[in-house]
């Protein structure tokens, strides 16, 4: 309890906001206090740590936690992201998302990531509505469930976000859930410690819109839900499709290898570094950039 | 002659667009524009109305389906707030260069960063020169009155361009008021048929949306705009008066109130006009000459009209809701101080800088400029031409 504690210590800034905005039986507490412990093991210092977030519920994350963090506007976290860890390649950079802010708005900077892999982590907390907005249907609001935007049920599908990340090329991709405080902070410390674009979606509820609007007793009842209704990866890989209908599985479900985004780059340029030939090419472009600007702004005298 | 309503300025809106009954609305849930489409929805979910709706994934999505329809013939609306209107900036030009007639209810709040919901103008103050029509709404009655007209003007063939209705962010929005709304059949005779001059659907006169347009001509098209902007006034003043035949409430390009006699006088829009009219009632009261313009059609700014309803007032407060960093003062207040121009008049002109990220405006602060007014009428205009009103020091 008291290393709890004092995790709790090193890594919230209680002068600042806290009490967290999350409604009670938010699941995004269980994720904040997951990716901390995550952090925590994978020992990184705090200065070392970018925290990188869009808009919405999970938006608020950056401001309760003690490391580098940046509230951008709503899709827009991982290109943020993706502008620190270039500067900085140093830094573990960590991009926590909401299912809308990861998979609408911010749906084509999400598949862009993962194609890139760039050493990054995205966290999607998946709780299948737009919450801080009042509970309109998401590009992960299941067939047949109720938002305000949907009073009688989706027509659209959901996006399977594991399947997405991995079809858009990330290196690593895990899931789970809130109910799954344990599980979800080591599929986060492994992803913070994978080479590449990692994804773990992070399965939550959110009670005040889509729980009460798709009848669900209780924010408990909801975390019971994901309790019966997961599968682990392996244990499903087992299964008919028949006994996985309605059920989401858990677990790693892509890790693999592939030549980093800034590294191969880097390789690139010391590549170029060591050619002559494209040494001599660069000296030459610059060399033109000189002339023209000494004939634009001659220097006097 | 109308149904008594008690409604939010969101349900105005959406109560105004249930009676439209558009044939596409394309959203996507931004604060605090978001309650609009959730009624809206709800009377598509309920089959009140016969429209298409789509919750898009973004802003910039809503506004290109919007485009996307209105060019297909169809009458399509959206409705969104700061961030989201920024987000749709691109396609905002497109919309009304490609003219299509599209009404957008804007719920005014403030551009991040930092984040904030609350109201100011700076959302739709920065798409001031967009080439839409830009109508600001005291209240919920005007809310609902303004959608409805702006069909009207939007579509009417001497303008074709698109309107942005616009209503101050949770003070209007989310504030329940008692209004009068028309009965269904008067709305529907009201909006009438949409036709589309130009529709990408008649396959016996194929068209073109948007195609490239270089020297040759895009010159020439943006002359077009200019000149449809400049019919826009005589429109939106016989709409106003067409809506008062059907409603018993007219509407101008402004509202003078008080301005009879009166030396000291405020230019206002939206919200704020409210408050100082209840200043000015009180004042009046107490023998003050004292009086309050109302600007309801910011874009096209009547602006001789303006120079004449100012040109008897001593000492003329503007009153901006939003920042135009770097420029001589607000949007509002460039603008009139460019009306009066060569117009000989010699009034002292001072612009006061309000109500930025939801900061309220009070009665004493409008008494407070009119208290400064008392000063500029005998000195001229001040030389800190641009003050701030319930600013921290």
């Amino acid at each position: 309890m008291s290393e709890a504690i004092e995790t709790a210590r090193t890594y919230l800034r209680p002068s600042k906001k806290l009490p967290t905005v999350w409604c009670g039986g938010c699941g995004l507490g269980i994720i904040l206090s997951a990716m901390i412990r995550a952090i925590a093991r994978v020992g990184v210092e705090k200065n070392d740590v970018a925290v990188v977030s869009g808009i919405g519920c999970t938006g608020r994350m950056p401001t309760y936690v003690d490391f580098n963090t940046l509230h951008t506007t709503h899709g827009r976290a991982l290109a943020f992201a993706t502008g620190i860890k270039l500067a900085r390649p140093s830094l573990t950079v960590i991009a926590a998302m909401g299912d809308g802010d990861a998979l609408a708005i911010g749906g084509n900077h999400f598949i862009h990531a993962c194609r890139r892999n760039i050493d990054m982590t995205a966290i999607v907390a998946n709780n299948s509505i737009y919450g801080m907005t009042g509970g309109q249907y998401s590009p992960t609001t299941p067939h047949g469930k109720r938002g305000t935007t949907a009073p009688y049920g989706n027509v659209e599908h959901a996006f399977d976000v594991a399947s997405l990340a991995a079809g858009a090329g990330a290196t690593f991709v895990a899931r789970s859930s809130v109910y799954h405080a344990r599980e979800l902070d080591r599929l986060f410390e492994k992803a913070i410690r994978h080479k590449g674009f990692s994804v773990v979606e992070a399965v939550t509820n959110c009670y005040t819109s889509y729980g009460r609007l798709n009848n669900h007793a209780s924010p408990v009842e909801m975390l019971r839900w994901m309790k019966e209704n997961s599968v682990p990866f392996a244990a499903a890989a087992k299964m008919d499709p028949e006994e996985l209908e309605g059920k989401f599985t858990r677990g790693v479900i892509v890790d693999r290898e592939l030549p980093e985004f800034i590294e191969s780059y880097d390789e690139q340029a010391s590549a170029l570094a060591e050619n002559p030939v494209a040494v001599e090419q660069v000296g030459n472009i610059l060399r033109r950039f000189d002339a023209a600007a000494e004939r634009l702004n001659p220097k006097s005298g | 002659m109308g149904r008594r309503l008690i409604l939010t300025g969101n349900d105005a809106a959406a109560e105004a667009m249930r009676q439209i009954d558009p044939d596409v609305v394309a959203a996507f849930p931004i604060t605090p524009q978001t309650e609009l489409m959730h009624k809206f929805a709800q009377h598509v979910a309920d089959g009140d109305v016969k429209a298409e709706f789509v919750l898009v994934e973004s802003e910039h999505s809503a506004m290109s389906a919007t485009v996307g329809a209105a060019a297909a013939g169809a009458r399509a609306m959206t409705a969104t707030s700061a961030n989201g209107l920024a987000l749709m900036w691109e396609i905002v030009y497109i919309a009304a260069s490609s003219r299509l007639p599209i009404v957008m209810p804007v719920v005014n709040r403030a551009l991040s960063g930092p984040i904030n919901i609350h109201c100011d103008h700076s959302d739709t103050m920065g798409c001031r020169d967009s080439g839409w029509l830009q109508i600001y709404s005291e209240n919920a009655q005007e809310v609902y009155d303004n959608v409805l007209q702006a069909i009207r003007i939007a579509e009417h063939p001497d303008v074709l361009l698109p309107v942005m209705v616009t209503f101050d962010g949770f003070i209007l929005s989310h504030t329940a008021e008692i209004l009068e709304g028309l009965e269904d059949p008067v709305v529907r005779k009201w909006v009438g048929d949409y036709e589309s001059k130009y529709t990408l659907l008649n396959t016996d006169e194929p068209v073109t949306y948007g195609p490239l347009d270089l020297q040759d001509y895009y010159f020439e098209h943006k002359r077009q705009q200019i000149e449809a902007m400049r019919n826009a006034p005589k429109v939106v003043r016989d709409v106003g008066k067409a809506y008062g035949e059907i409603s018993g409430r007219s509407y101008d390009l402004l509202e003078a109130y008080e301005l009879e006699g009166a030396t000291r006088v405020i230019v206002a829009l939206g919200s704020t006009a409210g408050t100082a009219k209840a200043v000015v009632d009180e004042m009046r009261a107490a023998g003050e000459a004292v009086g309050l313009l109302k600007i309801r059609c910011f874009r096209p700014f009547p602006e001789a009209e303006i120079a004449e309803k100012l040109s008897r007032a001593k000492a003329v407060a503007v009153l901006d809701r939003s920042v135009s960093f770097g420029a001589p003062g607000g949007p509002v207040h460039k603008e009139i101080k460019a009306a009066l121009y060569g117009t000989g008049c010699d009034i002292g002109l001072v612009n006061y800088i309000y109500g930025l990220g939801g900061r309220d405006v009070s009665m004493d602060h409008i008494r407070q400029a009119f208290t400064d007014l008392t000063t500029i009428a005998r000195e001229g205009t001040p030389s800190d031409g641009v003050r701030f009103l319930g600013l921290r020091d």
